[in-house]
């Protein structure tokens, strides 16, 4: 596996000046990930703020081969360029090996991509589908997803005289994804990019379909100054809020623990999407999100323990 | 030359697919394409084909998987009917303005509500405007040889466009009749290899599919797209003659049959062709001067050609097996009166829609429209334009 120091010095695969945000950690693992995958990589992503900020006609960011079909399609498109591979491989017209990741965001993988993740994973072609989890549909206007946590402001879900966010927690997509028995799943956030790198390169080795959620912080859906990115992204795995672990082969082993687990209050209050959990009537919501934190951070220990017995 | 062959219009489609051997297939069952996927999975599993055979689980993800194929270089197929039509529509836009040339057959079926799974053209006609071409087959044996014609077509240079090629479901679908096929290695050699000029598998020339397109650029590529399509009239013609050399079987946009000194004249497309071209044969035995314009490729559509067939008729009759619901007409008729527009021809102009939901067509309901035309032809185009044919009151 190879350093930050050896990746820092790899091709820059992911052009600069794109039209993403400052502070856009969605990118940050879009670059982190390109330096681990290299130059012989097909790429294909979802309708989303990665796809929309690299590909503005008749620019293009991706030094890489790239493709955007629509929105809820990318793993089903990847699947397909991956099928051509293996055809055209089969029949001695190609050689280099080529790795082949689908990328979506929170919205194009919890929701209207599931089905087509489902189905891709379900087939067992040799992919990588790689969510950029930022917790609500951002290039739309921070729409409210299946994967935005409870209490969370959005603008479908805007806090009011009578409702006070999000009100249902976010699906367990990565549960979902090791529930599909594919050789390999991930959580990482760019925060640790090693671990994160690790993690794409591990799952491209794998022979079979692997799933990498990837919590990617958004300074204009989050609200909170975008040179705090880095900082959001770790604090979210030293709360324990996004634990970052793999399922290889069916054994779970959390990859990085925190020191002294942090109240999740810590990573809430950085955040203006929570400002309104903070007030006195609200506070019971802060209750809630710690005991799914704390149900969520003992089962992960529980199995990992399991694990290795 | 050919070997003489028992088939169904799904055999037959799949018979033509076993042949090409394309690179990748994907599928999702829908009755009455069911079959046509059978055959050709029986060819994967015997290993007669070469094809990476992806079982997808919707049509919105064969679609997807075939546009990802195609922009990989492979020669993609797949194939559907109805509702699976409709479900990939999203992306069967996306597959013509990313100009792969992918081949499926459409085995036609009413669309739902309510829920049908017999023959009409709801759901080709529906995506007309989609991008794709769109050639309509008369019976099993052109099935086959619209399909084979279909790859030429669709990746010829000038056009770089998706074609579908539709059949009546059950009626043509599921109804063995005697055809020719062409030999192996003659197929071979008609469809050659795919070489793709841009595929995402080439890494060291990377290309971005499908990028956003916005005020700067959105409508000269539309252009682009209109002049593929402008292009596609000569290509078809081109390709159905140089088929006629392989095969015997010569093609064209459009087929005139009887249209010699014919003033009465019905337009038809799909398996009603040939239920018409038995009545203008016994009708023309008994003196009478009918005929039939049976459309085969309606995207493009060819127009000119279709207003230089009818000039001479006096009376015509368009056949349309699906409804656009508040227009005036079915979508045949719509673009047959356009045609005819500015002409300075005086025909007489009706409209049945038939045959909705596998409503039977019979030889008695094209006779009653040739009757029709009679009187059309003395009184000019009918105040009540569009009719129904074989509909209870």
């Amino acid at each position: 596996m190879p350093g930050l120091k050896q990746l820092a010095q790899r091709e820059e695969l992911m052009a600069g000046g794109h039209r993403a945000c400052a502070g856009c950690l969605p990118m940050t693992a879009m670059r982190q990930m390109l330096l681990t995958a290299g130059r012989d990589t097909v790429c294909g992503c979802a309708t989303g703020c990665v796809e929309v900020v690299t590909t503005i006609y008749p620019y293009t960011a991706w030094r890489t081969p790239f493709i955007h079909n629509a929105f809820e399609n990318s793993a089903a498109t990847i699947s397909g360029a991956e099928a051509a591979y293996r055809s055209l491989r089969r029949q001695g017209k190609i050689d280099r090996k080529i790795n082949f990741i689908a990328l979506g965001g929170d919205g194009g993988t919890y929701d209207i991509g599931l089905q087509s993740l489902s189905g891709a994973m379900e087939r067992g072609h040799n992919m990588l589908y790689l969510c950029y989890d930022n917790e609500a549909y951002m290039n739309t206007g921070i729409q409210r997803s299946g994967g935005t946590p409870k209490g969370t402001a959005t603008s479908t879900t805007p806090v009011g005289k009578v409702i006070p966010g999000k009100k249902q927690f976010p699906k367990p997509l990565t549960e979902i994804m090791i529930a599909h028995n594919i050789p390999y799943v991930a959580q990482a956030t760019p925060g640790f990019p090693k671990d994160l790198s690790d993690k794409v390169e591990k799952a491209l080795e794998i022979e079979g379909p692997a799933f990498m959620n990837v919590l990617t912080p958004c300074t204009r859906g989050w609200r909170y100054p975008m040179e705090e990115s880095m900082e959001i992204a770790r604090l979210a795995v030293d709360t324990c809020f996004w634990p970052v672990f793999e399922v290889e082969h069916g054994k779970l082993r959390i990859t990085r623990k925190p020191k002294e687990k942090q109240p999740v209050e810590e990573w809430l209050k950085r955040q203006g999407r929570f400002r309104h959990l903070f007030e006195d009537q609200n506070r019971h919501i802060i209750d809630e999100i710690q005991a799914d934190v704390d149900r969520n951070w003992a089962w992960l220990l529980k199995r990992e323990e399991l694990a290795q017995s | 030359m050919g070997r003489r062959l028992i088939l169904t219009g799904n055999d037959a489609a799949a018979e033509a697919m076993r042949q090409i051997d394309p690179d990748v297939v994907a599928a999702f069952p829908i009755t009455p394409q069911t079959e046509l996927m059978h055959k050709f999975a029986q060819h994967v599993a015997d290993g007669d084909v070469k094809a990476e055979f992806v079982l997808v689980e919707s049509e919105h993800s064969a679609m997807s998987a075939t546009v990802g194929a195609a922009a990989a270089g492979a020669r993609a197929m797949t194939a559907t009917s109805a509702n699976g039509l409709a479900l990939m529509w999203e992306i069967v836009y996306i597959a013509a303005s990313s100009r792969l040339p992918i081949v499926m057959p459409v085995v036609n079926r009413a669309l739902s509500g309510p829920i049908n799974i017999h023959c009409d053209h709801s759901d080709t006609m529906g995506c007309r405007d989609s991008g794709w071409l769109q050639i309509y087959s008369e019976n099993a044996q052109e099935v086959y040889d619209n399909v084979l014609q279909a790859i030429r077509i669709a990746e010829h240079p000038d056009v770089l466009l998706p074609v579908m090629v539709t059949f009546d479901g059950f009626i043509l679908s599921h109804t063995a009749e005697i055809l020719e096929g062409l030999e192996d290695p003659v197929v071979r050699k008609w469809v050659g290899d795919y070489e793709s000029k841009y595929t995402l598998l080439n890494t060291d020339e990377p290309v971005t599919y499908g990028p956003l397109d916005l005020q700067d650029y959105y409508f000269e590529h539309k252009r682009q797209q209109i002049e593929a399509m402008r292009n596609a009239p000569k290509v078809v013609r081109d390709v159905g003659k140089a088929y006629g050399e392989i095969s015997g079987r010569s093609y064209d946009l459009l087929e005139a049959y009887e249209l010699e000194g014919a003033t009465r004249v019905i337009v038809a497309l799909g398996s009603t062709a040939g239920t018409a071209k038995a009545v203008v044969d016994e009708m023309r035995a008994a003196g009478e001067a009918v005929g039939l314009l049976k459309i085969r490729c309606f995207r493009p559509f060819p127009e000119a050609e279709i207003a230089e067939k009818l000039s001479r008729a006096k009376a015509v009759a368009v056949l349309d097996r699906s409804v656009s619901f508040g227009a005036p007409g079915g979508p045949v008729h719509k673009e047959i009166k356009a045609a005819l527009y500015g002409t300075g021809c005086d025909i007489g102009l009706v409209n049945y829609i038939y045959g909705l939901g596998g409503r039977d067509v019979s030889m008695d309901h094209i006779r009653q429209a040739f009757t029709d035309l009679t009187t059309i032809a003395r009184e000019g185009t009918p105040s009540d334009g569009v009719r129904f044919l074989g509909l209870r009151d």
